[in-house]
């Protein structure tokens, strides 16, 4: 029997990803992101319990530009995939569950997500660079 | 016409009785982790640009060390829940896919406990 002319489900390359489709994979892929970004949390708690010259080391990586633009996009995933997770959490109680319910709960935490960044990252800068006397 | 939800249909299935337990320990680890996160960034950044000894303080600070702590053991046991799924979707060779579960459960085991050690060595004042 053949079997080459059976329908393919639609192959990601040329399947346009509906919106609903890229919150998704966002949320999986910031999920992933943040478990590996985590190893860090344990040596950072290590150095900061080794002592100052030990913590020097993890202030000089965190301060240099590919610490803080580490910093900032544990910062946006971790936002996204709380707020991403929130959103799951209502569908698990059973509500928003329609598709035109799911794409304005997606566009409300797409915006809260980049909008909580900001506050987070101005509030962060303003006490750093703003706040001496 | 049935009032169960599929929810309950679904509690106690498998051998085990434990058909959904994954699911479920997901959604309580993410319940759990929504107000640690919350605490854990607002307090953090209160001392943004702090030096090495109010940091110390802070974590030292007895909530924010069990708050922390509680932070840890959520967070490892959600990361490695959420791993085996992609996992499990994306990995198709059988034994890779065991490996890389086990791994990272290990792993994520090993970073709660040194991260909880950490905690309570600060938190005790024990070294500096």
């Amino acid at each position: 029997m053949s079997t080459d002319n059976r329908p393919l489900s639609p192959h990601l390359q040329v399947y346009r990803l509906p919106m609903l489709a890229w919150l998704s994979i966002t949320h999986r892929i910031t999920g992933v992101f943040l478990s590996v970004a985590v190893i860090l949390l344990p040596v950072w708690l290590w150095l900061l319990a080794s002592g100052e010259e030990s913590y020097a080391c993890a202030e000089a990586i965190l301060g240099a530009w590919y610490g803080q633009i580490f910093l900032f996009a544990v910062t946006f995933s971790l936002i996204f995939h709380t707020l991403g997770g929130i959103r799951h959490l209502v569908w698990d109680v059973g509500l928003n569950l329609e598709v035109s319910a799911a794409e304005k709960s997606g566009y409300v935490i797409m915006v809260l997500a980049v909008l909580l960044t900001i506050l987070v990252w101005y509030t962060a800068c303003s006490q750093v660079y703003g706040g001496v006397q | 016409m049935s009032y169960r939800t599929p929810l309950s249909r679904a509690y106690g299935l498998g051998s085990a009785k434990e058909g959904i337990s994954h699911w479920w320990m997901t959604r309580l680890t993410a319940v759990a982790l929504i107000p640690l996160v919350i605490w854990v960034v607002y307090g953090l950044l209160q001392i943004v640009g702090a030096d090495y000894q109010q940091l110390r303080q802070w974590v030292a600070n007895p909530v924010n060390s069990i708050a922390l702590i509680c932070l840890m053991l959520a967070l490892a046991y959600h990361s490695s829940l959420g791993v085996q799924v992609v996992a499990e979707d994306y990995v198709r060779r059988q034994w890779l896919r065991r490996i890389i579960i086990v791994l990272v459960y290990f792993l994520k085991v090993l970073i709660a406990v040194t991260s909880i050690f950490a905690i309570l060595k600060i938190a005790f004042g024990v070294g500096v």
